[in-house]
C-alpha cells in the first residue's frame, strides 16, 4: 500500500541546516580537524578507570586516533569522558564539570554504570548519566574491552565530521542554560 | 586458642558477658552488654595474656522484627598472640547508641562512623561524628531494612530520558 | 571549589626595626576535589595549608558509594560474585575468593584440592596486576610516565592469561561458592610460565628506572612516615603494615587454601615511609611469581568444584538427561544456594591487607548481611594523621602508596 512516506524527496534537508558550498568545505575542515585533536577530560571514577588506563597505554593506543592527551581542566577540555559509575553524591560535580567546558563539546558515557546505572539499581546510584548531562556516545561493557572503547571513539570522530561546524557561529547562547 | 580469651573475659566481667559461644570455622563469639563495651576493650587490649591490639572491625546488623533490633559485632585480632576474638552488642532501637571504643583503638573512628551514617547507631563520644558515605542533605539510614533498595534522593533535577527500561512517565518514577 | 583565607594573628614585631618582623602569614584552606588526577577514584581532601605545609586535612569520601551491601543483600548468594568483583577492581579475584570462603565457612564445605590451587593462582596473578597499577600510577604522578607504560603493558600480558581463564580481563566472576567456575584451558601454564618471564623482565626494568632515581628517593623517603605502634592501633594491614615493620601476612598467621604448602618470603621494611611502601610491594611481586611457579608444578588434574547439587550446577548432560539434574539446576537457579542460617567471618590477604567479609544467612538463598572489612580503609582514614605536617607535594606519593581503591573504601 502506498503511503505519503513512500514518495521521499531525493534531498532531505531541514531549512536551518542548508549549508552553501562553501560553507560545506569549511565545515568538512573543522569537522575533520575537532575529530582528530580531540582533547578528553577523564572523568574517572570506578573500574572502568582501569580500562581506560589500559586504552591510553600502548597496547591500544589512543594517540592513534589524536585523543591522547588528558586535559585536567574542563576549560582545555572538549570531550568529556564520563568514565565509571556517578552517584548521586558525585552527580553535582559532574553537572559543574560539563557546565565549565567550552563549546563545542562532547560526552561519551563509558562503560554500562554510566550508560544506564549497571547493574546497581539502588539508592545511590544515578541510573545512567544521560539524567544529568547530554550524551553523544555510549559504550556499554562492564568493563568495556578496549576495542570497544577504540570503536566508540572512531564513532564519535564520525558522529563529529557529521556535524555542521561553522567560523564565526552566530547562534544566540541561551543566558542560563537549562539542563539538556 | 581464643577460649582463654573468653573464659578470662567471663571471669573479669561476670555479669556482662554472657552466652559465648563457638561460632563456625573456630571463631569465638561472646556477647557483651552495651554498657561496658569500652571497658570490656580497654580491658581486651592491655591485658598483657590478651593483648588485642590491632583496631577492630565494627560492622552492624539490622534484625528488623526482634527486639533488640540492631547488633554491632567488633572482631578483633591481637597481632602479638595471633588470636581473634568476636564480640556482639544488642542494641534496641530505641536507644540505638554504644559508647564508643575510639579512646581504645584510633582506628575505629572510621567504622563507627559506617555504623552511624548506615543504621543510625550513635557513639556517644566520638570526636567526629558526621556522615561518611552519604551526603549531608541525605535523609534517613540506608542500610536499615525498612529503608527501600531504590530510594534514589537526587541532588541535582534530573533530565528527561526515554528509558526502555522503565517505560514511559515522570523522571522519578522508579 | 573555593579557597578561603582565614588570618591567622601575626606575631608581635620582635624589636623596633621592621625589616625584622616576621612576616604575616595566612592559612588557606584548599580543596583537592573529587574529580582530580592524583585522587584515585574519587576522593576529596580539604587540606588546610600555612604557604607549603600542611597543617590539617580532612576527608571527603562517599563519591563511590554504589550501595554494595544492600544490593547483595536483594540477590542470591551466586549473585553476589559480579559484585564482590568491582570492590577491589584491580585484585578481583581476591575478593571472590574472600566472599566464597565466608560463606563455605557457614555451609561447612571443604573444596577439592585443584580448586584451591587455581584460586590462589588467580589470587596471586590478580594481586600481581594490583602492585603494577600502584607502581604505574606512582610513576605517573612523580613524574615518570614511562613507567606507568612498562606497567600497563605487564598488566596487559597478564590480563591476556586471565581473559583466558576466565573470561573478562578486569572483573573476573571466577569463584564459585564451592570452588571454581571453569577448568584452565589447554596449554595455558606453559602460556603463564612465558608470561610470567615476561611480567618478571617488565619488573626488573621498572625496578632500574626509578628505585635508585634521585627524584623518586627524595619524593619517597621519609614522608609519610606511619610508626610500627600506630600502624597497629590505627589497622593497618597489609603491605602499608609490613612497611612500618610488623610482619603480619595473613597468608603466615592463618593460612588457608594451600598457603602451607607453598613456599614464599614476606618483605618487611623498617622507616614505614613511602619508599618502603613501595620497596615492599616490589618485593611482593617477585614472591607472587615464585607463588605461581610452584602452584603451576604442585597442581594436579582434578574436580574444580564440590560435587554436591545443593551448591554446585550439575554438569550440562546430567541437566538434561536425569530429573534430579534438572531439578537442582532449576533451584539453584531460581531460588539460590540454600545457607544455613548463622554468622561467619572470613579473612583472607588481598593486595592491600586483610580483607574480611561478615556474612550473616538466616537460612535462604539471599544474604541477610553482607558485611565487607575493606583494607585500605584504615589507611585512608589515617591520611591527615600522615601528611600532617609535611608539604602538600607529600600528600601525593603518600596518597599513591596508601593504595586506596575506590570500589572497596567506598563498597
Amino acid at each position: 500500500m502506498a503511503s505519503e512516506l513512500d514518495v521521499v524527496p531525493g534531498i532531505a534537508t531541514r531549512r536551518e541546516e542548508a549549508q552553501s558550498f562553501f560553507e560545506k568545505v569549511v565545515s568538512n575542515g573543522l569537522g575533520w580537524a575537532r575529530k582528530y585533536s580531540l582533547f578528553q577530560y577523564p572523568f574517572v571514577t570506578a573500574c572502568c578507570g582501569m580500562e581506560f588506563m589500559s586504552v591510553a597505554a600502548s597496547r591500544y593506543d589512543l594517540d592513534r586516533f589524536g585523543a591522547a592527551l588528558p586535559r585536567f581542566s574542563p576549560r582545555q577540555a572538549d570531550l568529556l569522558m564520563v568514565v565509571g559509575t556517578v552517584n548521586c553524591k558525585q552527580a553535582p560535580i559532574l553537572r559543574r564539570i560539563y557546565e565549565q567546558m567550552a563549546d563545542p563539546k562532547w560526552v561519551i558515557a563509558f562503560g554500562v554504570c554510566a550508560s544506564s546505572g549497571g547493574f546497581y539499581d539502588n539508592y545511590a546510584t544515578v541510573q545512567g548519566i544521560d539524567r544529568v548531562v547530554p550524551v553523544d556516545v555510549y559504550i556499554a561493557g562492564c568493563p568495556p574491552r578496549p576495542e570497544q572503547v577504540l570503536e566508540g571513539i572512531i564513532l564519535l570522530q564520525k558522529k563529529i565530521q557529521s556535524q555542521p561546524h561553522k567560523l564565526i557561529d552566530r547562534r544566540p547562547l541561551p543566558l542560563f542554560p537549562e539542563p539538556g | 586458642m581464643s577460649k582463654a580469651v573468653i573464659a578470662a573475659l567471663q571471669q573479669r566481667f561476670p555479669g556482662d558477658v554472657a552466652d559465648a559461644y563457638e561460632g563456625v570455622g573456630g571463631d569465638d563469639v561472646a556477647f557483651v552488654s552495651k554498657a561496658r563495651i569500652a571497658e570490656v576493650c580497654r580491658f581486651l587490649k592491655e591485658d598483657p595474656a590478651l593483648r588485642f591490639d590491632m583496631a577492630p572491625y565494627i560492622t552492624a546488623v539490622d534484625y528488623l522484627g526482634v527486639e533488640p533490633r540492631f547488633e554491632v559485632v567488633y572482631q578483633l585480632y591481637s597481632t602479638i598472640h595471633n588470636h581473634r576474638a568476636r564480640l556482639r552488642v544488642k542494641v534496641p532501637s530505641g536507644d540505638a547508641s554504644v559508647p564508643t571504643v575510639t579512646g581504645v583503638w584510633r582506628g575505629a573512628d572510621w567504622f563507627e562512623r559506617y555504623c552511624w551514617d548506615m543504621y543510625g547507631i550513635e557513639f556517644p563520644g566520638h570526636p567526629d561524628m558526621r556522615r561518611l558515605f552519604m551526603y549531608d542533605e541525605f535523609v534517613g539510614h540506608p542500610l536499615r531494612k525498612d529503608y527501600p533498595l531504590r530510594g534514589r534522593q537526587p541532588l541535582v533535577p534530573e533530565r528527561e530520558v526515554p528509558d526502555l527500561y522503565r517505560g514511559p512517565g515522570p523522571v522519578d518514577r522508579d | 571549589m573555593s579557597n578561603e583565607v582565614k588570618q591567622v594573628a601575626a606575631a608581635p614585631a620582635a624589636g623596633p626595626d621592621p625589616l625584622e618582623a616576621p612576616f604575616p602569614s595566612k592559612r588557606m584552606v584548599v580543596n583537592l576535589g573529587p574529580s582530580h588526577p592524583a585522587m584515585h577514584g574519587v576522593v576529596r581532601v580539604v587540606a588546610e595549608l600555612d604557604g607549603e605545609t600542611i597543617t590539617d586535612a580532612k576527608l571527603d569520601i562517599g563519591f563511590l558509594h554504589r550501595g554494595f551491601e544492600k544490593s547483595c543483600e536483594n540477590v542470591t548468594w551466586t549473585q553476589c560474585f559480579p559484585y564482590t568483583d568491582r570492590l577491589n577492581y584491580v585484585s578481583s579475584i581476591m575478593n571472590n575468593v574472600g566472599f566464597a570462603l565466608a560463606v563455605e565457612k557457614l555451609c561447612k564445605l571443604d573444596i577439592p584440592a585443584r580448586a584451591k590451587y587455581l584460586r590462589v593462582v588467580g589470587s596471586e596473578m590478580h594481586r600481581m596486576c594490583d602492585h603494577f597499577t600502584l607502581v604505574g600510577a606512582m610513576g605517573l604522578e612523580l613524574g615518570a610516565m614511562t613507567v606507568l607504560i612498562y606497567a600497563m603493558e605487564a598488566r596487559d600480558h597478564l590480563w591476556d592469561r586471565l581473559t583466558e581463564l576466565c573470561g573478562a580481563r578486569l572483573t573476573s566472576s571466577y569463584c564459585r561458592i564451592g570452588g571454581v567456575a571453569r577448568d584452565v584451558p589447554e596449554g595455558w601454564v606453559e602460556k603463564s610460565r612465558r608470561t610470567l618471564d615476561r611480567v618478571v623482565e617488565i619488573r626488573e626494568e621498572i625496578d632500574q628506572l626509578i628505585t635508585r632515581n634521585r627524584i623518586f628517593m627524595d619524593r619517597t623517603r621519609h614522608t609519610g612516615v606511619v610508626t610500627r605502634e600506630d600502624a597497629i592501633e590505627l589497622g593497618f594491614t597489609g603491605p602499608c603494615l609490613r612497611a612500618s615493620g610488623e610482619p603480619y601476612d595473613v597468608r603466615k598467621a592463618a593460612p588457608y587454601l594451600v598457603y602451607d604448602r607453598l613456599e614464599f618470603d614476606v618483605p618487611v621494611g623498617n622507616n614505614g615511609d613511602n619508599f618502603d611502601r613501595y620497596l615492599v610491594r616490589m618485593e611482593e611481586l617477585r614472591q607472587c611469581d615464585r607463588i605461581l611457579r610452584q602452584c603451576f608444578d604442585q597442581m594436579e588434574p582434578g574436580d574444580i568444584a564440590v560435587k554436591d547439587f545443593r551448591y554446585v550446577l550439575p554438569p550440562k548432560p546430567q541437566v538434561y538427561g536425569t530429573i534430579e539434574g534438572l531439578m537442582a539446576h532449576f533451584k539453584l537457579i531460581m531460588e539460590g544456594i540454600k545457607v544455613p542460617a548463622g554468622e561467619a567471618y572470613s579473612y583472607t590477604e588481598a593486595a592491600n591487607g586483610e580483607l574480611g567479609f561478615y556474612v550473616v544467612s538466616d537460612g535462604g538463598g539471599r544474604p541477610y548481611k553482607l558485611g565487607l572489612r575493606p583494607p585500605g580503609w584504615p589507611m585512608l582514614a589515617a591520611l591527615p594523621h600522615m601528611v600532617k605536617g609535611s608539604l602538600l607535594a607529600d600528600l601525593i606519593p603518600t596518597f599513591d602508596t596508601i593504595n586506596m581503591i575506590g570500589g572497596e573504601t567506598e563498597q
